[in-house]
């Protein structure tokens, strides 16, 4: 085993940090539909990879980098519109299972169709900013790198901006604490639960643009961020915004740990051994200390 | 819920096991190109699967999209026992399936304790973890290219080679499998299970331990895909990582929800739409697309699952008998015949 010095154990924690920040992304999307709808949306990583997948067409129809991702990231949202009107609302009164085997059944098809559309050969996206790398304390960063952090924190920032600020947060926030009394004090709940997973899927497709320029964009990208957005999403019992975005970092570091000091082939498998360790520990009510909001 | 809920009475449900049996044992004299045989063979061994899955999914209400791990664990258990160890295969069947139940009983416990619906993703992981295992664990399981020179299952020292054979080998364990989950399902194990489907605190109220049951239940259809798993292997002669990963997890939650999801009986004939609607499938992509890339039938799998759940819940074959009672059933097709010129 080579020796690590302080710069590697940086560059490891920041990169870390860094695809972390992908997965709060995607699971802050998880978290939202699932208080304001109830849904646990299994199609999330689909709505990343239609993000990075129109971002490169966009970009390939020679629009400029930004416009193109601006617009992909509204197409997603239309998207996403779209699905909940198609697939989740006519099944609002169905049971728990049929619905989760519903948004089973849209993360395939969608899947399926960008197969159909866009082929197996994975596409790519330039960096955001191209340039030298920065330089911190020893540790190489790429720019992307930076860009991805730098817009989860502003995504971030919107959000809490949005919920806590302005009328229609509040609506939204008031359907995730209690649907019914929301209903009752006039709260158009159908109509909330539409914006929840369009915000949801933008959120996701911001977190496919990002990290497009780092992985390849091809067909099949969503499976494994959905599954992660999903892991780090129950860090925080499905409720906690906060710990979703702890869990998320956290997890990102331990892959980007287990890559850099074990091996690259073990990374993919962190998330599912911190899934069970989650569960476990949730089974063990150690995450009542650990929450940041009441009992679920 | 339907009369096809298992909730027959018991002369019903011999006569429906009458009928099938004869069926299934007349096809093959019109079915006789192996094709069809070993297409029908292949039905045999996923309806075994499904009906578990049907246990799980429509009594204890819990969504499994790891249950081709379970097939996978069996068949590879199979392999492995009667390969590397020289077991026979009537011994290896039994072990690998009281070692795949262990392996669903572990999972189930940490999961089962929460409410909601983590099943479903800590059985996407866990199938996930069991496809990478079986592709790195190179020495036993031969690896991403899998594990040939599995020996054919014996009937008296002799071993089953023809599809024939097999075929009514394979369809005796899944008659067995639907008497075994009809029975579940009629029995106060299975009244418990829908007491808990249909509100758990209820059920809990009359001291209905629920995550015992649900639990059990996955170990039981565990089980029914692990005894699934060791058939496939022992016919195929060949096991592969391929032959168990995440699509078919997903065809099988399909097959499942086709078939209807509390319907036992509509499991083998959920299991055989599907896949018929991949061989058709598989004629006819190649045709629309350019390039005839297997893949592109999951389109077809997601829509399908999509619109099952939202317009027949409780699967095609309950609409189908919903209709056909609708329209006053044989009587009402008589009629409806003899008034037609």
């Amino acid at each position: 085993m080579p020796d690590y010095d302080f710069s590697d154990y940086l560059q490891f924690l920041i990169s870390g940090a860094s695809t972390g920040s992908i997965y709060v992304l995607i699971a802050l999307g998880l978290v939202f539909i699932y208080n304001v709808t109830g849904v646990i949306n299994l199609a999330q990583g689909e709505f990343a990879m239609l993000g990075a997948m129109l971002g490169v067409v966009f970009y390939k129809a020679n629009l400029p980098l930004g416009v193109s991702a601006l617009l992909a990231v509204i197409c997603v949202v239309g998207i996403g519109a779209l699905i909940q009107r198609l697939t989740i609302h006519p099944a609002r009164r169905a049971p728990e299972v049929s619905v989760i085997m519903i948004t089973i059944g849209t993360a395939i098809a969608v899947r399926g169709l960008a197969l159909l559309v866009w082929g197996t050969t994975p596409h790519s996206l330039p960096d955001f900013s191209p340039g030298s790398p920065v330089r911190l304390w020893g540790a190489v960063l790429g720019r992307q790198r930076l860009w991805i952090v730098g817009t989860a924190a502003v995504v971030l920032l919107i959000l809490y901006l949005f919920f806590e600020f302005t009328l229609l947060g509040k609506a939204v926030r008031a359907c995730a604490i209690d649907r019914q009394a929301a209903e009752l004090v006039g709260v158009d709940t159908q109509g909330m639960a539409l914006l929840a997973y369009g915000i949801g899927a933008g959120m996701s497709a911001i977190a496919g643009i990002v990290i497009a320029p780092l992985t390849l964009v091809s067909y099949n990208m969503g499976l494994s961020l959905g599954l992660k957005g999903f892991v780090v999403s129950i860090m925080g019992g499905m409720v906690s915004a906060p710990a979703a975005v702890v869990g998320g970092l956290l997890l990102g570091i331990l892959e980007s740990l287990a890559s850099g000091l074990l091996s690259s082939g073990i990374k993919d498998a962190v998330a599912f051994v911190v899934l069970f360790a989650v569960l476990l520990g949730r089974t063990m009510n150690l995450g009542e200390h650990l929450r940041f909001r009441g009992r679920s | 819920m339907t009369a096809l809920s298992g909730r027959w009475s018991r002369r019903g449900r011999w006569t429906g096991i009458a009928t099938l049996v004869t069926v299934l044992a007349l096809l093959p004299l019109i079915l006789r190109t192996p094709y069809a045989l070993s297409t029908l063979v292949l039905i045999g061994i996923y309806s075994i699967v499904t009906i578990g899955l049907c246990l799980l999914m429509g009594y204890a209400g819990q969504v499994s999209l790891g249950q081709a791990a379970f097939f996978g664990l069996g068949a590879y258990g199979s392999a492995i026992l009667t390969t590397h160890l020289r077991w026979s295969p009537w011994l290896a069947m039994p072990v690998s399936a009281v070692f795949t139940a262990i392996v669903a009983y572990l999972i189930g416990v940490p999961i089962f304790r929460l409410h909601g619906h983590y099943l479903a993703m800590g059985t996407l992981a866990f199938g996930i973890i069991v496809t990478i295992f079986l592709s790195e664990w190179k020495e036993y399981t031969g690896g991403p290219s899998g594990l040939p020179g599995i020996p054919r299952l014996t009937l008296r020292g002799t071993p089953i080679k023809t599809d024939l054979a097999y075929y009514y080998l394979v369809w005796a364990f899944a008659i067995v499998a639907l008497i075994i989950a009809l029975n579940v399902v009629d029995s106060r194990f299975g009244r418990a299970l829908r007491a808990i489907r249909d509100s758990e605190p209820a059920a809990q109220s009359l001291g209905i331990e629920i995550s015992s049951y649900k639990l059990r239940t996955l170990a039981l259809s565990a089980v029914y895909a692990s005894v699934a798993g060791s058939l496939h292997a022992h016919y195929m002669i060949f096991v592969s990582p391929n032959a168990c990963d995440l699509d078919l997890s997903i065809r099988l939650v399909l097959m499942a929800a086709v078939g209807g999801l509390a319907s036992i009986w509509g499991a083998p004939f959920g299991t055989a739409l599907v896949i018929l609607l991949t061989l058709v499938l598989r004629e006819i992509i190649p045709l629309l697309s350019g390039y005839g890339s297997g893949e592109h039938q999951i389109i077809a799998y997601g829509a399908l699952l999509v619109v099952i759940m939202i317009f027949m819940p409780q699967g095609l074959s309950a609409t189908v008998s919903r209709t056909w009672r609708r329209m006053g059933g044989l009587d009402g097709l008589r009629r409806r015949l003899r008034r037609a010129p």
